[in-house]
């Protein structure tokens, strides 16, 4: 090993070749270590180049003028519907999120639909109604599209696909890279909150209180931190969903080699959610969010930052969680409630309940 | 949250480790049996804030970890099988078997479905007759009344497509084995507080006379796990060995008696292969014969599985206490929980996977 004083996760977990999988695994969608081998180990060679080296939610594509953001996202979610929204409107709220997450304005929503034959009609409708509510509610329109259909059993009902265009303004620089020892680390409210919504109506459990999805467009929050806290002073955004917030910030440690370090106990998440994490076993810094934000943010201007984060209605929960240190480079490292500290590494697999 | 946050109490925490400083004069080696104990360990941290006088090994008591290779083998074969549904519990899938595991097999089209009571598996065999439903029941006394239940249920339902891979095993005898193993390091017990919540805790006072070892039943948050340490601290440096319980919110010396009724009236002790360690007399259950028409291994023909373990891996020896994930020459090199080579690095309750999970810290 080398001299360094921290071993560097991402070398001591041997990243193999992709064809050391004969067959896709779930957990390679699953957000966590099998996803970023997919990505690193097949995608990114095959497409390389600086935009998509960047490895961020979106690309930036600079234009005479301006600077273009564009992400684009398939949506499976299953159940279709669930609390605090549906695959409609998560597929507006997903393709939203990622554009504000490179610091843009979102401008307009391109949709593919796959359709399954024999699916209801009046459930597309119903999907469809809450992309058009979600769209107009975030002020994108929804400007061009595709329908295929397969036959019955080679889908699963519907699969939606979003594409987003995103102005970025001027004096915006907004990616992984940007994070630097001394920033701060803001998540915008409480964590845990979609992935436990999603499994409880799976599972069939309830809960009480009732857990709603925070699903939700972000670009308003983000223009408001923008401006609260300086364009150049925010320097990484990231919407944690699959894999959480601990991979989140994980590949962003990676990503501009440096360490992070979390506070347990600064940790923002509703008492149910927590509850019901403990319940299922999981652990909530890996279960996915559609309605937050990380900011990561020079410490001179934090106290602004967070102060503009709480005073959108969509950061009235935020907090400041961390900081970025020079010390373990791609690792991220917590502080636990009783004051002992650990890694949090990517995720190996989908997240499984444990047995006792 | 209440039951949970008293115990996960910094200021709490701080008092112990005072007292535990304060107490232990000599060396001594503990074991926690369960790991859960292990993961609360290394993921609070309390690993490395106990003083450098006490050393916790990990004891044996992660269930799929402890489940035969060749057993995984049987439910990977049983789960090819055309018309099969394998049901099992989320964290068996990852297990290597010899050559695969079983979520590689649902890639390349096995039916494993991953259930959180084993009450859903019978629903699944009531929800698809033309289907034969095998449940993959492992786990210790924990998990043992429920998998009791869901064949005493598909008995009552005379359901004909449900059977179950029975891989259950027993703490105390697997304790008195670590105890009587030459090289034995152990000093004193953390018995596994969910264990005694069912069983209670009468089997251990013979345990602990005869083997003059203390035993303090613990429970699994950091409060928990270090008012045992103190309490185990404070009978050896006393030269005592009794049974103390410090999980007294949950477990009560006669243990759950509808439980335990239930294990009776459908299981019967018999001889386990513990994987990595080896056979220990009376160390696991299976079906009474009564019930033997819901056993998997009988329903097909699954005996001649021949089980190859890795030569690196050291599995056995992290179990029993000898060695400590990261003196294995094959942590986070060629055993992550990507690619493992043994079950403790998968499990969320393997020692293995606490280390590389949580303790790759300086």
């Amino acid at each position: 090993m080398s001299a360094r004083p921290l071993p560097d996760p991402a070398a001591l977990a041997c990243p193999l070749p992709i064809a050391d999988y004969p067959h896709v695994l779930l957990a390679h969608g699953g957000g966590g270590r099998l996803s970023q081998q997919l990505i690193e180990g097949l995608f990114g060679p095959a497409f390389a180049n600086p935009a998509l080296d960047e490895r961020h939610d979106g690309a930036v594509l600079a234009l005479e003028g301006g600077r273009l953001a564009v992400t684009t996202d398939a949506f499976v979610v299953s159940p279709r519907f669930f609390p605090g929204g549906d695959i409609g409107s998560l597929a507006v709220h997903g393709t939203v999120n990622d554009l504000a997450m490179c610091g843009a304005t979102p401008l307009a929503l391109t949709v593919s639909f796959v359709l399954e034959e024999g699916l209801e009609m009046a459930e597309l409708e119903r999907i469809v109604r809450s992309m058009a509510g979600a769209a107009r509610a975030a002020g994108v329109p929804i400007v061009a599209g595709d329908t295929k259909v397969v036959d019955r059993g080679k889908g699963d009902g519907v699969f939606v696909t979003t594409t987003g265009l995103g102005r970025v303004p001027a004096g915006v620089d907004v990616a992984p890279r940007r994070a630097r020892p001394g920033d701060r680390v803001l998540v915008s409210g409480g964590i845990a909150q979609h992935g436990v919504a999603i499994l409880s109506v799976r599972e069939g459990l309830e809960f009480d209180g009732g857990i709603v999805s925070d699903s939700a467009p972000l670009h308003g929050l983000v223009a408001s931190l923008l401006a609260g806290a300086g364009p150049p002073h925010v320097h990484v955004l990231r919407d944690p969903t699959r894999g959480g917030v601990a991979s989140a910030l994980g590949e962003i440690a990676q990503a501009a080699r440096v360490g992070i370090r979390i506070d347990e106990a600064a940790i923002p998440i509703a008492e149910p959610v927590r509850a019901a994490c403990e319940i299922l076993g999981l652990d909530p810094l890996y279960v996915a969010n559609e309605g937050r934000c990380l900011a990561i943010v020079a410490s001179e201007a934090a106290d602004a930052a967070l102060a503009a984060l709480r005073a959108h209605p969509q950061g009235a929960g935020a907090a400041a969680i961390g900081e970025v240190v020079s010390a373990h480079p791609g690792a991220l490292v917590m502080r636990s409630r009783v004051g002992g500290e650990r890694l949090v590494d990517l995720l190996t697999g989908e997240p499984l309940p444990r047995i006792c | 949250m209440k039951y949970l946050d008293e115990y996960r109490d910094a200021a709490g925490v701080e008092r112990l480790l005072a007292a535990i400083r304060a107490r232990a004069r000599r060396p001594w080696t503990l074991m926690e049996i369960c790991g859960g104990q292990t993961h609360t360990l290394v993921r609070s941290g309390l690993d490395r804030m106990l003083p450098e006088a006490i050393t916790l090994v990990h004891g044996p008591g992660c269930p799929v970890c402890v489940t035969p290779l060749e057993q995984i083998d049987r439910a990977i074969a049983i789960a090819r099988r055309p018309g099969v549904i394998l049901a099992s519990f989320g964290d068996m899938l990852r297990v290597p078997g010899s050559g695969t595991d079983l979520l590689a097999e649902k890639a390349r089209g096995a039916d494993v479905r991953m259930v959180y009571s084993p009450l859903d598996a019978v629903r699944l065999a009531r929800r698809h007759p033309d289907r034969e439903v095998v449940f993959f029941a492992v786990g210790f006394e924990t998990t043992a009344p429920a998998n009791a239940m869901a064949v005493r249920e598909a008995a009552r339902l005379a359901l004909p497509n449900f059977s179950i891979l029975c891989s259950h095993v027993r703490v105390p005898p697997a304790m008195e084995a670590l105890l009587s193993t030459p090289g034995n390091r152990v000093q004193a017990f953390l018995a596994a507080g969910h264990v005694c919540t069912v069983m209670g805790w009468h089997e251990y006072p013979e345990i602990a006379r005869r083997h003059h070892v203390p035993i303090v039943v613990t429970g699994f948050e950091p409060l928990d796990l270090l008012q045992g340490v103190l309490l185990a601290v404070a009978q050896l440096e006393e030269g005592r060995a009794e049974v103390e319980n410090a999980y007294a919110r949950s477990v009560r010396f006669e243990g759950n008696g509808p439980a335990q009724a239930v294990i009776a009236e459908v299981f019967e002790v018999c001889d386990r292969r513990w994987r990595g360690v080896g056979e220990i007399p009376a160390s696991g259950w299976r079906l009474k014969p009564a019930y033997a028409a819901y056993d998997a291994e009988r329903r097909y023909a699954v005996g001649g599985v021949t089980a190859r373990e890795s030569p690196l891996c050291i599995a056995g020896e992290v179990l029993t206490g000898r060695r400590r994930p990261r003196e294995c020459p094959a942590f986070g090199r060629e055993c992550t929980p990507e690619r493992p080579l043994g079950a403790p690095m998968v499990s969320s309750e393997g020692a293995c996977a606490a280390y590389f999970r949580y303790g790759r810290i300086a």
